[in-house]
């Protein structure tokens, strides 16, 4: 069922559900939301489970007709968001009624939002993933960001006998503090580690769901160490050092690289760096695997609490 | 198994929900069955807790839910499967043709290939279509195989300039590397000629036509050969 048609796409609108798992070996990156965090509450703040695809929205738009009743929500970047022109609330749940117009304006805090529908957004499902790989062409729309004049369909789900909110919101600051682990390459960078772990780096505008790349003091690494590796599996998180000794923390679009990686960031801050936009500083905190685990534990009961806060059912 | 291959393998953490096995520090064949075949027994005897199992040259990446096993744990279990690895557990390795159009409009860099190396298109063309290529691993893009065993003779540097578009199908060589573009995109790599086959469809029952360890033989074939196997693959 149709629910909405896009008015105006904004710039970069993508289908995202919780990644296409199995194929990274083959080429193919997980993709899906980048702020799972985020993304997971759109769901359960519609009633849907969290692997329903929802809509990515990167810095500002999109403009979007409501075609027939359904229940939304936004969540993630603060997007000035507008329901027939009043302003309207994020991080709870919104009835919508064929005519209303739905627009995002430009990200005040963080920079993607996300929205989610009841029954989350229908396409077609491929290998086994309903989430947008722009590069591969596979995925949400045609493979594509959203264009003027697409329909959306929702899946089957019921709409809300009450609406649903979250009774806080995460801060998404211009200062951003990611724990990491160091390595797997941190040997190639004995003396630059002290320096990765104590300088502040800032976000770059050469930034995307591939990767981050950071501006900084020069990452140097020993005069013994390689330029590059063989090439290894990458992972949501790692930051890899290029001959430029600039950092990059790799997202969710990169399958396998050479470069060397000093340190990778933790689960549980994923989402910090998910939503930060260029200028923004970002200082890396060095953390044991064993801490690292502890912070995973407390991550997803952190999940599991926002979850019942929501009113949501257990998984 | 023979081989510079670790004993035991060595681990590393890439963050808190990836274990890294190393099993050599080259890339070599025995190193890469190594990791195939231990991916065979991690996916066929998984631990609980592992999530996915993704194999490279000669480490592999080992996802799994640190609330699930704890890193040790898992560790020794791979270690011993480690010690205890058998080629027969690797599926038999096949040799996909890959028909190529070379030269032309379909390989425009062939003259400078040829020319980088002292020999004419025609050499190249024998050259590059002689032996098969082993698949290391895959990866970059969907379907795009990182191959072994391109002769010395071939060997040419990168464009100065990437493209901007090249097309699906492109068949390249970078130094002492050869590979085929399963996509359109951007690329530095000097192209030699193209294939009609579509190395990545996900529409297809399965999208992908080979895996890693399998072989890559190039076919050279006539431009109306390229452009009636084209009309097939569209159909």
């Amino acid at each position: 069922m149709a629910i909405l048609r896009v008015a105006q796409p904004g710039p970069y609108a993508t289908i995202q559900d919780l990644g296409r798992f199995g194929y990274q070996h083959m080429g193919v990156p997980v993709s899906g939301a980048l702020d799972l965090m985020a993304h997971t509450t759109a769901n359960h703040l519609v009633g849907n489970p969290p692997e329903h695809a929802t809509l990515e929205i990167t810095f500002f738009g999109p403009d979007l007709e409501v075609l027939a009743p359904v229940d939304i929500a936004v969540t993630g970047a603060e997007m000035a968001l507008t329901i027939n022109g009043a302003p309207a609330p994020q991080w709870e749940t919104l009835r919508v009624k064929p005519g209303d117009r739905i627009v995002f304006g430009q990200a005040l805090s963080g920079c993607r939002a996300y929205l989610a529908v009841s029954g989350g957004f229908d396409v077609p499902p491929v290998m086994g993933s309903r989430a947008t790989f722009v590069s591969g062409a596979i995925g949400g729309v045609e493979g594509r960001p959203l264009k003027a004049g697409d329909l959306l369909e929702r899946g089957a789900g019921e709409l809300l006998d009450r609406p649903r909110r979250l009774p806080w919101r995460p801060l998404y600051g211009s200062e951003i503090h990611l724990r990491a682990v160091p390595g797997p390459q941190e040997e190639c960078f004995p003396e630059a580690l002290d320096t990765f772990f104590s300088v502040p780096y800032t976000v770059t505008d050469k930034s995307n769901r591939m990767g981050y790349r950071l501006e900084g003091p020069v990452l140097a690494r020993d005069s013994s160490a390689p330029k590059s590796i063989i090439s290894e599996p990458s992972v949501h998180g790692n930051v890899q050092v290029p001959p430029d000794g600039q950092p990059i923390v790799l997202m969710v679009e990169q399958t396998i690289g050479g470069y060397t990686k000093i340190a990778t960031v933790v689960t549980a801050d994923l989402f910090k760096i998910a939503q930060a936009r260029p200028g923004d500083q970002v200082r890396f905190h060095p953390v044991t695997l064993q801490e690292a685990h502890r912070l995973h534990r407390q991550w997803r009961d952190y999940l599991d609490l926002v979850r019942e806060a929501v009113g949501a059912a257990p998984v | 198994m023979s081989g510079p291959i670790f004993d035991p393998p060595r681990f590393k953490a890439s963050g808190d929900t990836v274990l890294l096995v190393e099993l050599g520090d080259a890339i070599d064949l025995a190193v890469n069955e190594a990791v195939r075949a231990l991916t065979e027994r991690l996916r066929w005897d998984p631990p609980a807790g592992l999530k996915e199992v993704l194999p490279a040259y000669r480490s592999l990446a080992v996802v799994y839910d640190p609330l699930a096993i704890a890193p040790q744990v898992l560790e020794a279990h791979i270690g011993d499967m480690a010690r205890h690895l058998d080629t027969a557990d690797i599926p038999p390795p096949r040799t996909i043709e890959i028909p190529v159009c070379y030269g032309g409009e379909f390989g425009p860099d062939i003259g400078f290939v040829a020319a980088h190396n002292g020999i004419d298109e025609d050499q190249v063309i024998a050259l590059h279509s002689a032996d098969s290529y082993h698949i290391y691993t895959i990866g970059f893009a969907p379907g795009f195989c990182y191959l072994g065993g391109l002769d010395p003779r071939l060997h040419t540097p990168r464009l100065e300039t990437p493209r901007t578009k090249v097309p699906a199908g492109a068949v390249g060589i970078a130094e002492s590397q050869t590979g085929i573009y399963p996509l359109p995109s951007p690329g530095g790599w000097r192209l030699i000629g193209r294939t009609p086959l579509k190395l990545f469809d996900a529409r297809r029952r399965d999208p992908f036509l080979y895996q890693a360890g399998d072989s890559l033989q190039f076919v050279a074939i006539s431009p109306e050969q390229y452009h009636a196997l084209q009309a097939e693959e569209e159909a």
